[in-house]
């Protein structure tokens, strides 16, 4: 693996050995089972929670190292040569695309209430955005809550919702006002009455990570559950994105470097032609482009994480390494399974499962082309 | 209780590794790492501390560049403090010169106990730890698999070919650790960040009160005359099997004593 880059401290670098370390004893090893369970077991997510790996966005007066996007970065590349996204996507969903709302919006009652949990990975979970008609969309929305007594009335559908199915807290985002905006976020515990798992959702890829439809039906939540500021729920979901972004880009490039290398390896050992697939031009070329553009990828995402840690709009820069990033990481892939030749494409290959997992980083967390549109509105 | 660990910082095993032709010695120009087979020392000392419910495990090492990255791995698993022995003087020093040395910045801890790997991964003497424990004076049991401190003594079990032996001595004394005896911790993301803050005592020869014709290649009583390549490995035997071929295995596990 390499990582190296310009904004590495010996911190970052410590953090990202460690990350690495971790997945490859920890993860690796154990993937295939989780992916036949369909969940990452909550034993190895309260072990990473004992070792603080969950800490690193939480401030310190919270009990978190109160580091920023570089760190994130440096976290989510590492967990990326687990080689196993799936699990990569269950630890940052915690991490970087849920509670982050929590500690940005979060009353000192509710901080005090659910971080310890978070931090110790007791309590997982999950940030209910996307809908049946609602997904890069946010405005679209149409849960509802209404208000009601001391609290509020929350009815609607929620899908594609990741570490729900296991999960122990969702941050509901659900319109509160007729206005375009009008929507606010809510702390909603799994075992809330009227809360549920309409369906565990059976993807393409991720495998061991767990994606939920929810319904909503009739869930009462007190006013103590609201998170934030009422119908600001809108623009403080939007905060996190460029954090969202970021985490599903660094995922995706340490899992296409893992690619990168084990496909190396393979082209070096695989005897053909009377010699190795390596000595062939067109393979050893086209896989020093793909080093070549994971590299300027990997540089990218640093560089814009860099920018919001200096206080710098970079959500031309994110969204835009979140759009040609993520399309190059699937060529990438691409090219890994095509020169593992037949092997590639059985079940029983590293390459098949990370060339399936890698599919949805276009998609998710705001597809390509809402990335381009951030892009050109800020280019002209 | 306070216990003295010693830290090997080598070049990264997972990097191709290159020898300078002109001294035969391993060229360290890559951010080294924390030797594995001294993580269990560490991790047994912070468990004795730990048992003794209280007390401090100081990290001892010697490295060129002022080197720290291996050290700042065994602080981030939880020893409090190191002390870096780093001089240019000691560039190509032997076996024996770096046990002196080594002992002399032990001294400054006053340890109650020294704990060392085996043997280094990258040099593989074997030799360090003993002849630290004589250039300090003090008792050296080898190859410990378990340490317990009893009635003001140490109770270790040492790891023999047959089994183990119960050994007793007094402190303070050094104690070669068995890799693999432990599991050694990870470190928490607390302790990378906390590691940074941890104190590292940097001293040179003149500060140990070694004068430098004792150390480097001068002071070397050792000398890499010559470095060749390993004969390449010979293919092993095929034994095609037309139903016996479990006998010839049979026989080639006889004959190696493992059954």
């Amino acid at each position: 693996m390499n990582n190296r880059n310009v904004y590495m401290t010996d911190e970052l670098q410590a953090i990202y050995d460690q990350t690495v370390g971790f997945v490859a004893k920890e993860v690796t090893p154990f993937g295939d089972a989780w992916e036949q369970d369909g969940k990452v077991p909550r034993s190895v997510l309260q072990k990473m929670g004992e070792l603080g790996m969950f800490s690193l966005r939480v401030p310190e007066e919270h009990g978190g190292l109160g580091m920023g996007m570089l760190a994130s970065a440096t976290f989510s590349e590492a967990l990326g040569a687990s080689t196993y996204a799936g699990f990569d996507v269950t630890v940052l969903v915690h991490t970087d695309m849920s509670s982050p709302h929590l500690v940005n919006g979060g009353t000192d009652a509710q901080l005090a209430q659910w971080l310890p949990g978070v931090l110790d990975g007791t309590t997982v979970v999950s940030i209910g955005v996307s809908e049946p008609d609602a997904g890069s969309d946010v405005a679209g929305v149409r849960t509802k809550a209404v208000k009601d007594g001391d609290g509020w009335r929350i009815n609607g559908t929620k899908t594609f919702i990741t570490n729900a199915v296991y999960g122990d807290l969702t941050i509901v985002l659900a319109r509160t006002s007729d206005e375009k905006y009008g929507l606010s976020t809510f702390l909603v515990p799994a075992d809330t009455e009227g809360f549920s798992v309409a369906k565990k959702l059976d993807k393409h890829g991720w495998r061991c990570s767990d994606t939920a439809e929810l319904v909503l039906d009739d869930v009462w939540v007190s006013d103590d559950q609201l998170l934030g500021t009422i119908h600001r729920g809108f623009y403080e979901t939007m905060r996190n994105f460029q954090n969202e972004r970021m985490v599903l880009v660094g995922m995706g490039v340490g899992s296409a470097q893992a690619a990168i290398d084990l496909t190396n390896k393979y082209c070096q050992e695989r005897a053909a032609f009377g010699g190795h697939l390596f000595d062939l031009g067109a393979i050893r070329q086209r896989m020093a482009m793909n080093q070549a553009k994971i590299d300027a990828v990997r540089a990218s995402m640093y560089h814009a994480a860099w920018l919001s840690d200096s206080g710098q709009d970079n959500v031309k820069e994110m969204s835009g390494v979140k759009a040609w990033g993520c399309e190059a990481i699937n060529q990438v892939m691409y090219d890994c399974l095509q020169f593992h030749g037949g092997m590639g494409y059985m079940r029983e290959s590293t390459i098949e499962r990370m060339y399936r997992d890698a599919r949805i980083l276009p998609i998710g967390g705001g597809a390509t082309e809402v990335m381009l549109e951030e892009v050109a509105k800020r280019s002209y | 209780m306070k216990v003295a660990v010693c830290v090997k910082q080598i070049p990264d095993p997972a990097l191709p590794g290159e020898l300078d032709p002109s001294t035969n010695t391993l060229k360290r120009t890559d951010k080294p790492i924390l030797d594995e087979s001294d993580s269990y020392g560490v991790e047994l000392a912070l468990q004795l501390v730990e048992a003794a419910g209280g007390g401090t495990v100081t990290l001892v090492s010697m490295a060129p560049n002022s080197e720290v990255a291996g050290l700042r791995t065994a602080l981030a698993m939880g020893a409090d403090g190191a002390i870096l022995v780093s001089d240019e003087a000691l560039a190509g020093t032997d076996a024996l010169g770096t046990a002196k040395v080594l002992a002399a910045a032990i001294k400054r801890a006053e340890p109650d106990l020294v704990l060392a790997g085996v043997e280094s991964s990258d040099g593989y003497t074997g030799t360090v730890p003993e002849q630290i424990a004589a250039a300090m004076g003090i008792a050296s049991v080898t190859f410990a698999k378990k340490i317990e401190v009893v009635d003001g003594g140490l109770k270790i079990q040492r790891q023999t070919d047959n089994g183990y032996d119960d050994v007793t001595c007094p402190m303070p004394a050094l104690v070669s650790v068995t890799g693999g005896v432990v599991e050694p911790r990870y470190p928490s993301f607390k302790g990378i960040m906390a590691a940074k803050k941890k104190p590292v005592d940097e001293v040179g020869i003149a500060d140990l009160g070694i004068d430098a014709s004792e150390v480097g290649q001068g002071g070397a009583r050792q000398e890499t005359v010559a470095v060749v390549d390993a004969e390449a490995r010979e293919s092993g035997e095929i034994v095609v099997d037309e139903g016996e071929a479990f006998e010839r295995i049979v026989q080639y596990l006889t004959e190696l004593k493992v059954i």
